[in-house]
C-alpha cells in the first residue's frame, strides 16, 4: 500500500520497496521500507509531529534530516537519544520521543511553552537560588531537563576497534570528495574515502532541480571510484575527530577505526542554515536540503502545498524539485531585494504561474487549526531584518521550505588548526592557510557551483597525492559561482519571539539580543550564557546565525566576531565505541598455579596478583597469617617475590649509572656482594628501594619494588639515554621468577638442592652467588627482609614451578610453609624494615624514614643530592618511630593512617601496624613530629570512633636487634 | 515559579543591564592591576572592592571573562585534602561557596552532592583513612566508608569494576559539590564591576615594568598603565608572566583534558572519583555527564585534545557504570594546568615588591576560587600574607617546606 506521501519510484532511491518494515512510534503502528530512516518512514506515513523541543516542549518535525539538529530524538529501548533522522529503520522497533511526560501528544511539560515569557535567556541564573529552596528547584530542573533515559540494566557493550592506514584520506563522498578520491588514486595514492551516509554521492545525489548535470557527474564519478583498485570506500562511517599528525577517529555502528593518514582531504560540505522567523520550528517548516533528501533518498513528498522561502539560487532549483514531485508550490518568497531573483530557474517557475515575492520574508508561520503542524505562512515585505506588517499576505500551506544559506562543515578543519576567514562574496567563512598535508575542497572550501565543486575536488585530490610524491599537482581552473549562496541576514524580528536560532536549545532571536544587552557580547561568552551551540548538535544549524546576530548587534564584521572552537566529536560518539573492549592486564607470577592449588587468597599489587595468605581449613585469616609468621620464625618459609622489579645493567659505566641514581655507593661494592639501595627524586623524597648485587665489575643485577618496577625501568632508561653512559639496562621483571626462602632451617633446605657452599664463611650475609639450584641456573642473594637467615633465589621464569616444588619437597621434613604478603608485612615490621610508599609519603626524605645512613654525600653527584644536602642541615619535619600497644590493651587496635594527637594538634600518623606474636602485642611504625620522637615515651592515637589509645614509643627493630639470626650459631 | 521571574513577562524591554561595562580606553594608572579575568582574578577584584574599599582596580584579560581554566574545569568543589593547611584553606572556600549565589544574587547552581573517592587497593584505603582523619580533625565532614555503604548509596555501580579492580572502600565527603563554572566568573565580574572595578577583555599584557625590585607598571596591547601593585592570576600561563619579572617557579604546564556527554535524565547524584581508574564523573543540572581523568603525562603548552584520552576514560567509566554503553560523548576539551611539585598552589608575595602571585593551581583551582580571591585581596590590600596561605608561598620550594597534597589530588597524576 502506498502511503499518501510516498512518491513513485525515484532514480537512486535508498529504499527497497520489496521489504516492508513494521515498527511502533509512541505506541502506534507504522510501516516503512528497508532503507528508510525512522523519520522518513514516519513522514511518509503522514506523521508530522515527531518530537518535543528541549526547553519549551514545542512540537517539532523535520529540520535538516541530516543529524544537524535534534528535533527528532528517540528512545529505542536501551538506546537513548537516537537520531531518528539518520537511524535506519529496523523491524519491530518500538520508539518514543525523548523528554516528554505522558507521551508526545499530551506531554505535560508543554505548559513551558506558555510560560516562555517568564523564562528569558539565562532565567535560571536569575532566580531559584535561595539557599533553602535551591535543592528543591534543582531536583525539579534535573527532572525536567535531560533528554533520554539511561536504563540501568543496560549491559556493558563491548565494541571492537581497529587500526587503518592510507596515503590519502578523503572525508565526505559528495561530488568534490568523489572527484578528490579519484584524482588522488589516479596519481597512484592509496585512498580511503569516508562518508557518514549509507550511500555515497552526498548532495550530488539530491541537488537535482532544474539541472541534472551534477547528479549525472556524481553517478559517473561513483562508478569510477567503485571500480578503482586504489580506492577503498567506508560508508555509514563518521569521521568523528581529527587529531595531531592526521590521526582520525572513524566510527561506524559496529566499531571504531583509528586511521593514520598521510594526508587528508576535507570534502565535508556545508550545513544548510535555517531562516529565523516566527514559529519557524513548526512541523512542516524544513530546510530545502531536507526536502530534497526526503524526495530523492526516500521518495517521500515533503508537503502537499509549500511556500519556498529562499535567498539564494538553490531555492529556485528546490522549487523545481518540489514541483517535479507533485508538491504544489504556493509561493516563492525571496528575501533578497528584487533583481537578485533573475536567473534561468526563477523564470521558468514564474512562467508557470507560481507567485514570486521578492524583498519579502515569511514573517511567521501559523499552525493549522487544532493541529501542531504549519497551516499558513504570513508573508510580508522585508527590509533591515524587519517585516512590514502592512504588507502581510497569508498563504495557506502545509510546508515552508527554506533555502537561505549555508555554513561550512568545517568542524574537522578547525581541529586541524585551520583559520577560517570571512568572504563577502560568499557571505561565508572559508578556510585560510591549511596545515601541511591538509586539503579542503568543495562547499567547505567556499565553492558552490556544481562544476567548480567537481574541479576543486580534482585539484585537492591531485594536490594531496602530489604532496606525498604521487604524480604532479594538477593545475585546475576553477570559476567561483556568480551568485552568493548565503544570505547575510535571514532573520526576521517578531514581537512574540518563537523565531528560533538554535532549535536544540530553544533559543530565539531576542535571547541573543538580551544576552548582548547583559554584556555577553563576545562570541564565546554569548555561547556560554545562551548555551547556543552547546546542545547535542553542537551548533551545526545555529552557530552561523548566532555569529551574524552578534556581528550586527555589536557593529562588527563576522571576521571580527570570530567563531567558537569546534572540538571533537563531529557527531556524538557512544562510550562503548570509545571504550572498545577495554584492556586489563592482570599479571600472574610463574608460580601462580601452585598458589591456587594451595588455596591462596589473592590480593592485587598493581597489575599483579599475589598471595595475601594461604587459607587453611578451620583457620581464619589472622590465624593463617600468624601460622605463616610462626613457621618462618621457628623453621622455614617460602614466599614468591616474582613481582619485584628485576633489572640488570651491563657495561663499563654500569656502576656510574647506579652511583648517580641511588643514594649509596656501589663503586666500592665487591663482586659477589649485594647492598641495599634507596632512590630519591630531585627533591630528596624517597621513591623506591631494592637490593643491588654486583655480579662482575661491569655487571649488576638489582631489584626494585613491585609497584615501582615499570616506572623505575622507564626512568633509568630515560636517564641513561640522556647521560649517554656506556651501559645497557635490561628489564627481567617478567622473565625471571624469584622466591625468598627464609627461616633458621632455610640453609638446610637449600643445601639439599645445590652444590653451592652455603656455609656462613663462603656465602656470608649480603653475598650473591650464581650456581644451580635443583638443576636450575640461579642467582642467590643472602638478604634478610624478614629478619631471618634466608636466600632470595632468582631463576628464569619457566623454571619457577619446578623450583617451587623442589623447595617445598626438600622442606617437608622441616614443616616448610609457603607464606604470603601479609605474613611478610608482619615479619618485616618486627624487623623495623620500611615499605616505601606505606611508611613514607610523597614528601618523606631518607632522614625522616631512618634511612639517612644509606646516603653517601661524598659522591660527586646523585639524584637528590643537592636537596638532601640542604635538608640534612634543617630540622626534621617528621620522623619514623616504632611503637607498641600495651600487652594488656584489648580494645580495637589502631589502624594504619590513624592520627597521633598531641596537645590537640596532629602530631603524626600510624604508617604500619600488626599483631606480633614474637612481641605479643600490636607493634607499628609511625611518622611523628621530631620533638615527640625525641622527648616522649608514648603518644596518643585517635581511633576512627574518636577514642584515644596510648602507645609506647619503642626502639627499632622490635625483633632481633643484634642481628643474631644472621649468625652461624643461630642458624645451625 | 518564583515571583521574581514575573518582571520578565511584565516588562516590554528586557529588564537587565550589562553585567560588565566596556571602556574605550585604559586609564593611565590604577591602584591595583589584576592580570587574568578568570574566577580567581575577578574574585580578588571583587573582594578588594567589597572588603577593602579598593576600587581603582583594573582586570586585564587577553581573551574573555572566564575563558581559561575557569571555563574548562569539571566544577568539583571539595575540601577533603590531606595537609592541615589544605583542609583549612579549602574548607574556608566551601563556606564562602555556600553563600555565594545569594551574595551575588545570581544562581551559580552550587549543588551539594556528596563526593566519593573510591579505593581499589590497600594503599588507597590507607590514604583515604588518612584524609578522613585529618579532615575530621578540622571539622570537615569526611568518613572512610566500606563497600556495603557504597553499594547501598550507589546501587547501580558495579562494585567489582568488571572484575578488574573491586572497590574496597571510599572516602565519603558529604560537602562535595558542583557549580556552574562560567557563572562564578560572571558573578564575581558583575560584583566587581558594580563596585567600580574596570574589566578589560581582549587586552593582552606584553610586559611588566620593574624598577629596582619594585613593580612600576604594565605594558599592554592597548598601551602602558602605571601601577605599583600587580596580581598575577593566569593559571596555565604563569611561567610566561613570571619571565616578564625575571622570577622562576617550579611550575610545569601539563594539559588536563575533560569530556561531556549528551544530557540524560538524572541517575547520578553524587560525584564519583576513582584514583586507581583515573576517572571522575558527575551529572550536571542539565543532565550531562561531566567526565575527567588524570593529567597528560608530559609538559605541553596547548589545549589540543587527544583521542586516547577519551578511549581510556570511557573504558574506565564503563567499568564502574557499564549501563552507560549507549550514552554518547558530545565534546572533549583541554586546559593547561600549572603543576607544582607538591600539588599545592603558589600564593602570596614574591621577591618583586608589589608583584603578587596566585598560581600553581594545577588541577585544583576552581574549588579555591572564593577563598583564593579573598586571601589574595587581603594580601594585596595590606601587603601582608593572609594567614590561610602562608604555607603556599613561592619561597617554600627554596626552603623545602613543601605542602604535600599529591595524595589528595582527585586522581593519581
Amino acid at each position: 500500500m502506498l502511503k499518501p506521501y510516498r512518491l513513485p519510484p525515484m532514480e537512486g532511491e535508498w529504499i527497497d520497496r520489496d521489504k516492508s518494515v513494521i515498527f511502533k512510534f509512541e505506541g502506534k503502528p507504522f510501516c516503512g521500507f528497508e532503507g528508510d530512516t525512522m523519520t522518513s518512514a514516519l513522514w511518509a506515513s503522514g506523521q508530522r509531529f515527531l518530537g518535543r523541543s528541549f526547553k519549551y516542549h514545542r512540537p517539532r518535525g523535520i529540520l535538516s534530516l541530516a543529524n544537524h539538529d535534534v528535533n527528532v530524538m528517540m528512545q529505542w529501548g536501551q538506546h537513548l537519544n537516537v537520531r531518528a533522522d539518520v537511524t535506519a529503520l529496523a523491524s519491530q522497533m518500538q520508539v518514543n520521543a525523548v523528554n516528554t511526560t505522558g507521551g508526545l501528544e499530551k506531554d505535560q511539560s508543554r505548559i513551558f511553552n506558555h510560560l516562555s515569557s517568564l523564562l528569558p535567556v539565562g532565567f535560571y541564573y536569575k532566580a531559584f537560588h535561595s539557599k533553602k529552596l535551591f535543592p528543591y528547584w534543582e531536583r525539579l530542573f534535573r527532572n525536567i531537563t535531560g533528554l533520554g533515559k539511561v536504563d540501568l540494566e543496560t549491559p556493558r557493550i563491548f565494541t571492537p576497534k581497529d587500526y587503518d592506514f592510507c596515503s590519502v584520506a578523503v572525508i565526505g563522498a559528495g561530488p568534490s570528495g568523489l572527484a578528490a578520491a579519484l584524482a588522488a588514486a589516479e596519481q597512484g595514492a592509496d585512498t580511503l574515502l569516508i562518508d557518514e551516509n549509507p550511500q555515497c554521492g552526498g548532495s550530488g545525489h539530491y541537488q537535482r532541480g532544474g539541472d541534472n548535470a551534477l547528479w549525472h557527474a556524481t553517478k559517473q564519478l561513483l562508478e569510477k571510484v567503485e571500480a578503482h583498485p586504489l580506492i577503498r570506500v567506508l560508508t555509514s562511517t563518521v569521521a568523528a575527530g581529527y587529531y595531531a599528525d592526521h590521526w582520525l577517529a572513524l566510527v561506524s555502528e559496529r566499531k571504531m577505526t583509528k586511521l593514520r593518514a598521510k594526508s587528508v582531504v576535507f570534502a565535508t560540505g556545508a550545513f544548510e542554515q535555517p531562516a529565523v522567523f516566527g514559529n519557524n520550528d513548526l512541523p512542516g517548516v524544513m530546510l530545502g536540503s531536507a526536502a530534497q533528501r526526503l524526495m530523492y533518498r526516500f521518495a517521500v513528498r515533503p508537503a502537499q502545498r509549500a511556500v519556498v522561502l529562499l535567498a539564494n539560487d538553490d531555492g529556485y532549483r528546490l522549487a523545481l524539485d518540489l514541483k517535479a514531485h507533485g508538491v504544489e508550490v504556493a509561493a516563492m518568497v525571496d528575501m533578497r531585494p528584487e533583481g537578485a531573483a533573475q536567473n534561468p530557474f526563477s523564470k521558468s517557475l514564474t512562467d508557470q504561474g507560481i507567485p514570486l515575492y521578492t524583498g519579502c520574508c515569511v514573517y511567521e508561520a501559523l499552525p493549522a487549526k487544532e493541529d501542531h503542524v504549519v497551516g499558513m505562512a504570513r508573508v510580508a515585505s522585508f527590509s533591515d531584518g524587519k517585516a512590514d506588517l502592512a504588507t502581510v499576505r497569508e498563504i495557506q500551506c502545509d510546508g515552508i521550505i527554506m533555502s537561505v544559506g549555508w555554513a561550512p562543515a568545517a568542524n574537522l578543519l578547525y581541529q586541524a588548526n585551520t583559520q577560517m576567514r570571512y568572504t563577502d562574496a560568499l557571505e561565508q567563512f572559508v578556510p585560510g592557510e591549511l596545515a601541511p598535508g591538509i586539503f579542503a575542497c568543495g562547499r567547505v572550501n567556499g565553492l558552490y557551483n556544481p562544476d567548480a565543486r567537481l574541479r576543486d575536488g580534482q585539484r585537492a585530490g591531485s594536490a594531496a597525492a602530489a604532496y606525498l610524491g604521487f604524480g604532479k599537482a594538477l593545475e585546475v581552473d576553477i570559476a567561483p559561482g556568480a551568485t552568493c549562496p548565503s544570505f547575510p541576514w535571514p532573520m526576521v524580528s517578531h514581537p512574540q519571539g518563537k523565531n528560533f536560532v538554535d532549535f536544540d536549545e530553544d533559543l530565539q532571536l531576542k535571547d541573543f539580543e538580551n544576552a548582548v544587552q547583559e554584556g555577553f557580547d563576545n562570541i564565546e561568552l554569548l555561547k556560554r550564557f545562551t548555551t547556543n551551540g552547546m546542545g547535542p548538535s553542537q551548533g551545526k544549524h545555529s552557530n552561523m546565525n548566532a555569529l551574524r546576530i552578534l556581528g550586527r548587534l555589536t557593529g562588527q564584521r563576522p571576521d571580527a566576531v570570530g567563531t567558537t572552537t569546534a572540538r571533537p566529536f563531529f557527531h556524538p560518539i557512544p562510550l562503548s565505541h570509545l571504550a572498545g573492549r577495554g584492556f586489563h592486564p592482570e599479571r600472574r607470577t610463574p608460580v601462580h598455579p601452585r598458589h591456587v592449588a594451595l588455596n591462596a587468597f589473592f590480593m592485587r599489587a598493581g597489575e599483579w596478583l599475589r598471595p595475601e595468605y594461604y587459607a587453611r581449613a578451620g583457620c581464619n585469616r589472622s590465624a593463617c597469617i600468624q601460622e605463616e609468621v610462626a613457621a618462618v620464625r621457628a623453621s622455614v618459609g617460602l614466599i614468591d617475590v616474582g613481582t619485584l622489579g628485576k633489572l640488570e645493567v651491563f657495561g663499563p659505566q654500569a656502576v656510574e649509572l647506579l652511583e648517580r641514581v641511588y643514594v649509596s655507593k656501589y663503586a666500592n661494592l665487591k663482586v659477589g656482594m649485594t647492598r641495599y639501595a634507596v632512590m630519591c627524586d630531585e627533591a630528596g623524597v624517597v621513591i623506591d628501594d631494592g637490593v643491588i648485587a654486583r655480579l662482575a665489575a661491569d655487571h649488576f643485577y638489582f631489584t626494585t619494588t613491585t609497584s615501582g618496577a615499570a616506572q623505575i625501568y622507564r626512568e633509568l632508561s630515560r636517564l641513561n639515554a640522556m647521560w649517554r653512559l656506556n651501559c645497557g639496562i635490561v628489564n627481567h621483571t617478567g622473565a625471571f621468577s624469584a622466591m625468598n626462602l627464609a627461616g633458621p632451617k632455610s640453609r638446610e633446605v637449600l643445601q639439599q638442592l645445590t652444590a653451592i657452599d652455603l656455609s656462613g664463611g663462603s656465602f656470608p650475609y649480603l653475598a650473591v652467588r650464581e650456581g644451580r639450584v635443583a638443576g636450575i641456573p640461579a642467582r642467590l642473594m643472602r638478604v634478610g627482609f624478614v629478619g631471618e637467615w634466608g636466600y632470595e633465589i632468582h631463576i628464569p621464569a619457566e623454571y619457577g614451578i619446578t623450583l617451587w616444588d623442589a623447595i617445598l619437597d626438600a622442606g617437608r621434613p622441616f614443616s616448610i610453609r609457603p607464606f604470603g604478603v601479609e605474613a611478610q608485612r608482619v615479619l618485616r615490621l618486627e624487623k623495623g624494615h620500611v615499605i616505601i610508599g606505606q611508611d613514607t609519603d610523597g614528601l618523606t626524605n631518607p632522614y625522616e624514614a631512618g634511612l639517612g645512613w644509606a646516603i653517601k654525600m661524598d659522591k660527586p653527584f646523585f639524584i637528590g643530592k643537592r636537596s638532601l644536602h640542604i635538608l640534612s642541615k634543617q630540622p626534621l619535619r617528621q620522623q619514623l618511630v616504632g611503637f607498641q600497644m600495651p600487652q594488656e590493651y584489648t580494645g580495637p587496635p589502631p589502624q594504619e593512617s590513624h592520627l597521633i594527637i598531641h596537645a590537640g594538634e596532629i602530631a603524626g600518623r600510624v604508617t604500619s601496624i600488626a599483631y606480633s606474636q614474637a612481641i605479643d602485642a600490636h607493634i607499628g611504625l609511625a611518622l611523628v613530629a621530631p620533638d615527640l620522637a625525641l622527648s616522649a615515651t608514648s603518644f596518643e592515637i585517635r581511633l576512627t570512633n574518636g577514642g584515644f589509645v596510648t602507645a609506647q614509643i619503642t626502639s627499632l627493630p622490635f625483633y632481633d636487634p643484634d642481628q643474631m639470626r644472621q649468625k652461624e650459631s643461630t642458624c645451625a | 515559579m518564583p515571583w521574581r521571574l514575573m518582571r520578565f513577562a511584565l516588562s516590554r524591554e528586557h529588564p537587565e543591564g550589562r553585567m560588565f561595562r566596556t571602556y574605550a580606553d585604559l586609564k593611565d594608572s590604577y591602584d591595583v592591576v589584576i592580570i587574568g579575568a578568570g574566577g580567581h582574578g575577578l574574585a580578588a577584584a571583587y573582594y578588594l572592592a567589597r572588603d577593602h574599599g579598593i576600587t581603582n582596580v583594573c582586570v586585564l584579560e587577553k581573551g574573555y571573562i572566564g575563558g581559561g581554566n575557569t571555563g574548562r574545569n569539571t566544577t568539583i568543589v571539595r575540601s577533603n585534602y590531606i595537609t592541615p593547611e589544605g583542609v583549612r584553606f579549602y574548607d574556608a572556600s566551601i563556606k564562602l561557596w555556600e553563600d555565594l549565589s545569594e551574595d551575588f544574587d545570581l544562581n551559580l547552581f552550587y549543588s551539594r552532592r556528596g563526593h566519593y573517592t573510591l579505593a581499589h587497593t590497600d594503599s588507597a584505603l590507607r590514604t583515604m583513612r588518612w584524609r578522613a582523619e585529618v579532615n575530621k580533625h578540622y571539622g570537615v565532614e569526611s568518613e572512610l566508608v566500606g563497600p556495603e555503604f557504597i553499594q547501598r548509596e550507589l546501587p547501580m555501580m558495579d562494585m567489582s569494576c568488571g572484575g578488574h579492580a573491586p572497590v574496597l572502600g571510599a572516602l565519603y565527603h558529604a560537602p562535595g559539590a558542583i557549580a556552574r563554572h562560567d557563572a562564578v566568573a560572571w558573578g564575581y565580574g558583575r560584583g566587581a564591576d558594580r563596585r567600580g572595578v574596570e574589566i578589560h577583555q581582549k587586552t593582552e599584557v606584553t610586559g611588566i615594568s620593574v624598577n629596582s625590585g619594585k613593580v612600576h607598571g604594565v605594558q599592554t596591547s592597548r598601551g602602558f598603565i602605571h601601577t605599583e601593585k600587580i596580581l598575577c592570576a593566569v593559571a596555565g600561563s604563569t611561567p610566561r608572566l613570571l619571565s616578564m619579572v625575571d622570577l622562576q617557579s617550579p611550575i610545569y604546564i601539563h594539559p588536563l583534558q575533560a569530556m561531556v556527554s549528551e544530557p540524560t535524565k538524572p541517575w547520578l547524584n553524587p560525584i564519583i572519583v576513582s584514583g586507581s581508574l583515573h576517572v571522575y564523573i558527575s551529572q550536571s543540572a542539565r543532565g550531562e555527564l561531566v567526565l575527567g581523568a588524570s593529567l597528560d603525562p608530559y609538559e605541553l603548552h596547548s589545549t589540543r585534545s587527544t583521542l586516547d584520552f577519551t578511549e581510556g576514560l570511557s573504558a574506565h567509566i564503563l567499568e564502574l557504570f557499564p549501563f552507560l554503553s549507549h550514552v554518547k560523548i558530545v565534546r572533549q576539551w583541554a586546559g593547561m594546568a600549572d603543576m607544582t611539585p607538591d600539588f599545592a598552589p603558589i600564593m602570596g608575595k614574591t621577591p618583586v615588591e608589589g608583584f603578587y602571585l596566585d598560581a600553581g593551581w594545577g588541577t585544583w583551582g576552581f574549588k579555591a576560587t572564593p577563598v583564593a580571591g579573598k586571601t589574595m585581596a587581603h594580601t594585596v590590600a595590606s601587603d601582608s600574607i593572609h594567614p590561610l596561605i602562608t604555607k603556599f608561598s613561592l619561597e617554600r620550594f627554596r626552603s623545602y617546606a613543601l605542602t604535600g597534597e599529591k595524595s589528595a589530588a582527585s586522581v593519581g597524576h
